[in-house]
């Protein structure tokens, strides 16, 4: 078996007194889209945190591509999209994707192509040369998801991708999701859209620092014995209460 | 090369930003215009003395110093009077031998003028006193000479005094500059410093505020750049600025206000970029314990005024001892220090060793704070 691309093995973690996390096990494989689903406040930005290397863990360890967490270099074959937009609003949208694509390394003939290419998934090559305080709430949100698929990274690590994004959008976000799982690479993903969740093929239910349930949805589902996630989630969080 | 696209990036936004910008170039300039007409256009103090029952020549001798106008009266009363209509800053009245002076005391520089102008009165009342005495003597001493003269029937060769001696001509040198070089000369070194710490040290702080509440620090940090590249990228670029508005600042001075300038124009950029860096470095530091821009703005009375007080703006020998170590760790004293040096007595760099090794002192410990301080951010 393939090692897989996230390994957190009984991460716990407090800030000051309050425990963030209790005892976070869970992997990301290959070729997978792994879904974070939880309420707000529940730790799943931290756990995103911890396997970013932005924060360590109190016990218990956290590896990417096999290497142990935190690793400056490895962030460049991550994509990391964050809950807010995290642009520069007074440069364009181009420039904003050559100033991460600069930070992430890439150089030369690749810098253009990567801009041409990203762009293009997004769908914003033609407002690529206005500043982006000018842009659409939707519009900010995809060239941020833009940035994080500069490079082509093995591993995507989207915080909340589609929070305040319109249907048709959320779609779109979807459908290249599931594109870049097919070209093999890797995808960890928190919503608290219930039905997001049933696009991933992991689904690792948080509830207080602790991960409840980790199964695909259908499985999930025939476990609990119910139509939808939300009901899972539900009944889950009600058999732990 | 991470730098270098972080240089870029922040000078890019920087520039599109054209208010601060305005602020920092167009403030400095306005500022310092307005001050030199301030202290060069109201340097003497215009003070008129009421005076009761002093002597005629006294009255003479005070009327004709320069800036003092004298007006006699008859009583005390009328006296009192007029010092509190304002029309008088002074009542000078004689009481037996002695003199009792009044004064309205709500200009302290007014105070002090008369105090002065009517010492200097009464010394040269009594010099003319005893010049008339000298001259009797005189008068006696060759009444006597002519009556020994007779007697003896020689001439005494006394060593005849010629003529009144000629008072001695003061001649003026000045160093630096020439008559008209005032307090704002002398504060001009240290005001271009205080713009630019002030500046770099706001903007800076802001930015990197800024930068933090957005998300895009985060976000910066979560690619492998490394946490000394963002800060001097940061660096770098306010570099550039401090560089920009020091020649900004000091082609006004030279051209606009006409202040001589000894040392080299380089030097000064040199001791200003040092400066600048400090500034950023300080505005990095404390930016991470804001989180918000007013909170930020908090830190000018914390941080900004006391520079001001403690750069020399205000003589640093005329405070108690235990205040002035203070100005031991206020960077803009050294940068003060040396530009001053510069300006006005043309020293070099080499000379100026120690101001510019202690603002290298502050640059690295801050820097080196600023590189571990983002490991709040990430851990690695």
């Amino acid at each position: 078996m393939t090692q897989p691309i996230i390994e957190l093995s009984q991460i716990a973690k407090k800030f000051g007194k309050q425990e963030v996390l209790k005892e976070i096990d869970f992997n990301v494989d290959v070729g997978q889209i792994v879904g974070l689903i939880g309420p707000s406040g529940s730790g799943k930005s931290t756990i995103i945190k911890i396997a970013l290397g932005m924060e360590v863990a109190n016990r218990g360890e956290a590896k990417i591509f096999g290497q142990k967490m935190p690793n400056r270099t490895l962030l460049s074959r991550i994509g990391y999209m964050a809950q807010t937009d995290a642009l520069y609003l007074t440069l364009t949208g181009r420039e904003n994707l050559k100033f991460y694509a600069q930070m992430k390394g890439i150089k030369g003939q690749q810098l253009q192509e990567q801009i041409q290419h990203v762009s293009q998934v997004v769908d914003l090559t033609d407002a690529l040369n206005r500043k982006v305080q000018g842009y659409s709430g939707g519009m900010m949100r995809r060239l941020s998801l833009a940035i994080a698929l500069l490079g082509d990274p093995e591993l995507l690590i989207l915080d909340e991708p589609t929070v305040g994004i319109d249907p048709a959008l959320r779609r779109q976000i979807w459908a290249e999701l599931k594109r870049i799982k097919n070209d093999g690479k890797s995808v960890l993903v928190t919503t608290h859209v219930m039905d997001e969740a049933e696009q991933v093929d992991q689904v690792a239910l948080i509830l207080n620092g602790d991960v409840i349930a980790l199964d695909s949805p259908t499985e999930l589902k025939r476990k609990y014995q119910v139509p939808t996630i939300e009901d899972v989630f539900l009944k889950a969080e009600g058999a732990e209460q | 090369m991470r730098t270098i696209s972080i240089m870029r990036r922040v000078l890019v936004e920087l520039f599109r930003d054209k208010r601060t910008l305005a602020l920092m170039f167009l403030a400095p300039i306005l500022i310092l215009l307005l001050m030199s007409f301030i202290f060069n256009n109201n340097e003497t103090t215009n003070v008129s003395v009421a005076t009761v029952g002093v002597s005629k020549s006294i009255n003479r001798e005070l009327d004709s110093i320069k800036h003092v106008k004298v007006t006699e009266y008859d009583t005390n009363q009328k006296a009192k009077q007029s010092l509190d209509d304002e029309q008088n800053d002074a009542i000078v009245e004689k009481d037996g031998n002695n003199f009792r002076l009044t004064y309205a005391n709500t200009d302290a520089s007014k105070t002090n003028a008369v105090k002065m102008a009517f010492g200097n009165a009464l010394t040269a009342n009594s010099i003319s006193e005893l010049k008339q005495g000298l001259k009797k003597s005189t008068a006696a001493i060759s009444e006597l000479q002519a009556k020994l003269a007779s007697i003896t029937k020689t001439k005494v060769n006394a060593p005849q005094e010629s003529s009144q001696p000629q008072a001695p001509k003061l001649i003026n040198h000045y160093v630096y500059g020439d008559a008209n070089t005032s307090f704002f000369d002398k504060i001009l070194p240290i005001l271009m410093g205080f713009f630019v710490f002030f500046f770099v040290f706001l903007v800076s702080g802001m930015a990197l505020l800024k930068e933090r509440t957005s998300g895009t620090l985060d976000r910066l940090l979560a690619t492998p750049v490394k946490r000394s590249e963002i800060v001097f990228g940061y660096m770098l670029s306010y570099g550039v600025i401090a560089i920009l508005q020091t020649i900004v600042i000091v082609l006004v001075t030279i051209g606009l206000l006409g202040t001589e300038v000894v040392g080299s124009v380089f030097n000064i950029i040199v001791i200003n970029l040092l400066l600048a860096l400090v500034a950023l470095a300080f505005g990095i530091l404390l930016s991470t314990f804001a989180n918000s821009e007013f909170q930020m703005m908090q830190f000018i009375p914390l941080v900004i005024v006391p520079q001001v007080f403690f750069a020399g703006i205000i003589p640093l020998d005329s405070m108690a001892d235990w205040v002035r170590n203070i100005s031991y760790i206020i960077p803009l004293k050294y940068a003060g220090d040396a530009v001053s040096q510069i300006m006005m007595r043309g020293t070099s760099l080499f000379d100026l060793g120690g101001d510019i090794g202690v603002l290298l002192i502050f640059l690295v410990v801050l820097t080196i704070l600023n590189i571990i301080g983002l490991k709040r951010y990430r851990k690695v």
